[in-house]
């Protein structure tokens, strides 16, 4: 069975310390998995081996078959992984409009000449990404705020953004890294639907890294469990709620 | 950026109109303002230049100066030897073409618009190899590493013409054919601004500024930042070559002194007070950056300086140098202006905030 | 044999050399170490050392008339001691104010804005104190007037070493066993550190950031106005531009040891001073200058971090 994202036996160290342990994950295509831990186990860590910010020191990881390690991370976005980030990293000095059209450069296919001949190829795919651009902002209710300094947005927006943003690269992987934080009970069950929203209409599968146990339980189909860069617990939603080493990570003795 | 094609194909007409019928009487009649105009010309293209690298890909670049170096010198060296040589080799007295060209009446003579034009893009396309080889090592570093980088790179560019006794060493170098007029300033000017312009106005483009913005976020969506620095770089040294070229072309001699830091300083200067990443900005403070000098020479020229100075000196009772060194001197205004800019208005006359925006303190080490 | 008693010249020379380039490279050092930031205008700090040392030499020469010696022995020692020691005192008094003045005006109200900034900001700085000095004081090369008398000193066979080179060479070891002891040993020492390490909780902790910052400052620059008076003591012409060169090479000094480490600053300063003259007393002066732009660019290309520096990953 060839699965969409393959992490095998991956180790991370940075000098003394061993931030991710073997780690062993799938992901199958159309899936929904989360990665949850205490604070420091390494999550955001592991999505940024997988995007290649970090080289794992161990281990190779594999997108459909083909082998990641050692490429960087805007070639890993180009074979289709994309992210979003644990604090906001919008491009500030853009609009709304413009945060979302600048991701739709990695499929560009008219390049530097073309911008300076603007010729009729270069301004049908301008406009094509504009109503690429546009329709997705439509899909999140942001359209209306196109033309507002992305920096402006409500908190909120400013998350759904970003999502927004990923989306635009045409991913086959979206990692999610805690989308939901800062949000209220109500934001975040819009959150909750919206993301099995976009698995479904994209055909894409999600890793989500997230705090909120409501969120993860209520729309992961796997869930893996990290404590000290080492995974503790691995499966459905109901066997890990009830896994004693997984309560003993977050609670303590 | 509409009818951007357009409204380029509209001023290189009038330029030209202009080059045809008002250049020479002007130039002649009107000598001093003449050369004001062509300096504005040529400090319109570095600063717009620089402001590629400096102010939409946020690459802080020092060594602007070091690039119109190689472009004035390659431009010096190709209309005083190169050219001639090869208009030698192809059709002089044992030429390569001459059995051809002679039984026919042909003269091959190269025009002076034409040899300008040849020698300026001669000078760009060394200056924009040289940016090449500066920019690939260089731009793997950050903010202040890359600062001075560069900075010495353009002072290691000097180093070598001082040290190069074909190029004239620390005499300089005299340029024969100083063709430079309006119209090619101006054009380049024209053309340096729309090429900038229409690269950044699209979404190739927007990969510059997600570049300036964050480059950990641009990667995530799969923007190639190192390309994009690279070709910044490359661009931005490309037309200080052409901006080299022109001004040797007009002075008609040049010496390794001119191109030094300060000179680099001028154009940042230049590209901070318009704005980092606002063009209209950039072209608005290299006029002004032009003309103010002038101004202040002329009022250092009259007697309202010394007359406050020797006011001044009668009140607080201390002998000080001629004050009108101090009008002459860019350097004091400048750097004067570089802090206060600095301190109350960082995003110059039309840039925006974001780039001056707050930040939190810097991270803990790992 | 005639080689050995070479290379030690050169080696000699050398220290000399790399303990002014180590005075100047701590100030950047400290400088970013507490702030992440290039102070561009240290060299000109250094410059205006120089230059305080040089207003307050003429000065006592009215008192002391230290040209009346013409060399060290025991009846002389005190004088000449006590004439240098006012002088470098008095100049490391007004560029440790001076420093604190610039962090102050200059650097402080943009604490909050991006590096680049200040950067800027510190490169008009730099330029305004050149060009106001050569305003005030021309261009032309200024004499500095005798401190102590410059021989050679006997007993070293063929070795030659001149009374300025062991004077820059024992006052930068006496600098640094009590920079030394102020940043291991005191509380504003230990601040630095902390401060250098950790900003916000330096501040969490009760430690005033501010008042620490201009200390460092003011160190610093203290030293880069004693590396400015044995400088002229060696050589001694006083220009408004001298800052620059050695200024460049400091910073690449600071660079080589890892930029933010005390401990780097002082062997970054020593490893360049020798190489220049290595490279020049064996035949390639004219590369002298070259040497410490090669080596930047070395250094940032193969191991940014310098010889003694910390990794820094930005969070993502």
């Amino acid at each position: 069975m060839s699965s969409l994202l393959k992490v095998d036996r991956c180790t991370i160290r940075f000098g003394g310390l061993t931030a991710v342990s073997n780690l062993d994950m799938t992901i199958g295509s159309r899936e929904l998995v989360g990665l949850i831990g205490p604070n420091g186990a390494g999550k955001t860590t592991v999505f940024n081996m997988i995007t290649g910010v970090y080289q794992p020191t161990e281990g190779s990881i594999f997108l459909n078959d083909e082998r990641l390690n050692g490429l960087k991370p805007f070639n890993i976005t180009a074979r289709g992984i994309a992210r979003t980030f644990q604090n906001i990293r919008l491009f500030v000095s853009l609009t709304v409009f413009d945060n979302v059209r600048a991701a739709f450069n990695l499929h560009l296919k008219n390049g530097p000449i073309h911008a300076l001949t603007r010729g009729g190829k270069f301004k049908r795919e301008e406009s094509d990404i504009e109503e690429q651009a546009l329709d997705l902002l439509k899909i999140f209710n942001l359209e209306r705020f196109r033309d507002v300094m992305c920096k402006n947005l409500p908190y909120g927006d400013q998350r759904r953004l970003e999502i927004v943003r990923a989306l635009a690269t045409k991913p086959r992987l979206l990692l999610l890294d805690e989308p939901a934080a800062g949000m209220n009970p109500t934001e975040k069950s819009a959150l909750m639907t919206l993301i099995e929203f976009i698995q479904e209409k994209f055909d894409i599968s999600v890793l989500l890294v997230e705090h909120d146990m409501r969120v993860v339980m209520g729309i992961c189909k796997r869930i893996y469990v990290l404590d000290y860069g080492l995974t503790i617990a691995e499966g459905a939603p109901e066997e890990i709620r009830r896994d004693p080493k997984v309560i003993q990570a977050y609670l303590g003795e | 950026m509409r009818h951007a094609r357009a409204l380029l194909a509209v001023f290189l007409v009038l330029l030209f109109l202009f080059a045809l019928f008002i250049e020479h009487p002007f130039s002649t009649h009107f000598s001093y303002y003449y050369d004001i105009l062509i300096n504005i010309g040529i400090n319109i293209i570095l600063a717009v230049s620089l402001n590629l690298v400096n102010g939409y890909t946020g690459q802080f670049s020092l060594g602007h100066a070091g690039f119109m170096a190689v472009g004035a010198y390659a431009a010096g060296s190709w209309s005083t030897h190169l050219g001639p040589s090869i208009i030698n080799l192809l059709a002089g007295s044992s030429g390569i073409l001459t059995p051809l060209l002679q039984p026919l009446g042909i003269q091959l003579a190269v025009g002076d618009n034409v040899s300008l034009l040849i020698s300026t893009l001669f000078g760009g396309l060394l200056a924009a190899l040289a940016g090449l080889a500066v920019g690939i090592p260089s731009l793997r570093l950050r903010g202040d590493y890359l600062a001075i980088v560069t900075l010495g790179f353009g002072e290691i560019i000097r180093t070598l013409i001082l040290n190069i006794d074909f190029l004239g060493a620390a005499r300089g170098m005299s340029v024969t054919g100083t063709y430079t007029n309006v119209f090619w300033t101006f054009g380049f000017a024209a053309v340096a601004i729309y090429v900038v312009l229409g690269l950044v106005n699209s979404t190739y483009g927007r990969g510059f500024l997600t570049v300036r913005d964050d480059e950990v976020a641009a990667e995530a969506m799969g923007i190639n930042t190192t390309k994009y620095k690279v070709i910044a770089f490359v661009v931005g040294a490309f037309f200080a070559g052409t901006a080299g070229s022109l001004y040797a072309q007009f002075t008609g001699y040049v010496t390794p002194e001119g191109f030094n830091f300060f000179k680099s300083v001028d154009v940042v200067v230049m590209v901070i007070l318009g704005g980092m990443g606002s063009t209209a900005g950039v072209v608005v403070a290299a006029i002004l950056l032009t003309i103010l000098p002038e101004l202040l020479r002329t009022l250092a020229h009259t007697d309202f300086v010394p007359a406050l100075q020797t006011s001044l000196e009668s009140v607080i009772k201390i002998h000080l140098p001629p004050l009108q060194g101090l009008l002459e001197n860019r350097l004091i205004l400048y750097s004067l202006l570089l802090i206060i800019l600095m301190l109350t208005r960082p995003q110059g006359l039309f840039g925006d905030l974001a780039g001056s925006r707050k930040r939190v303190a810097p991270p803990a080490s790992k | 044999m005639a080689q050995v008693i070479l290379f030690l010249q050169q080696l000699l020379n050398g220290l000399s050399l790399g303990s002014i380039y180590a005075l100047i490279a701590l100030g950047y050092t400290m400088v970013y170490g507490v702030l992440r930031f290039i102070n561009f205008a240290h060299g000109d700090v250094y410059m205006l050392g120089a230059f305080c040392g040089f207003g307050i030499t003429n000065l006592l020469y009215n008192f002391c008339h230290l040209d009346q010696y013409n060399a060290i022995s025991v009846h002389t020692f005190i004088p000449i001691f006590l004439c240098t020691g006012i002088v470098m005192l008095g100049s490391m008094i007004f560029c440790a104010i001076l420093g604190v003045l610039i962090e102050r005006i200059a650097y402080r109200p943009l604490r909050d804005r991006p590096r680049l900034t200040v950067l800027i900001t510190a490169i008009g700085v730099s330029l305004f104190l050149q060009n106001m000095t050569q305003f005030f004081v021309g261009a032309q090369p200024q004499a500095f007037k005798q401190l102590i008398p410059v021989r050679a000193i006997e007993g070293l066979g063929d070795l030659t070493i001149l009374s300025s080179q062991a004077a820059i060479i024992l006052s930068t070891i006496v600098l640094m066993i009590l920079l030394r002891l102020i940043v291991m040993k005191t509380k504003l020492g230990l601040a630095m550190r902390a401060l250098s390490v950790n900003p916000m909780a330096c501040s969490l902790m009760g430690v005033n950031n501010g008042l620490v910052i201009s200390f460092t400052f003011a160190l610093g620059s203290a030293l880069a106005a004693a590396a400015g008076i044995l400088v002229a003591m060696d050589s001694p012409s006083v220009t408004p531009l001298m800052g620059n060169v050695p200024g460049i090479k400091a910073f690449v000094a600071a660079v080589l040891g890892g930029i933010g480490n005390i401990n780097g600053a002082v062997v970054g300063g020593l490893v360049i001073g020798v190489l220049e003259t290595m490279v020049e007393g064996y035949g390639f002066p004219q590369l002298r200058d070259a040497i410490a732009f090669g080596v930047l660019i070395i250094i940032l290309l193969y191991k940014p971090t310098g010889l003694f520096g910390r990794v820094e990953r930005e969070k993502v």
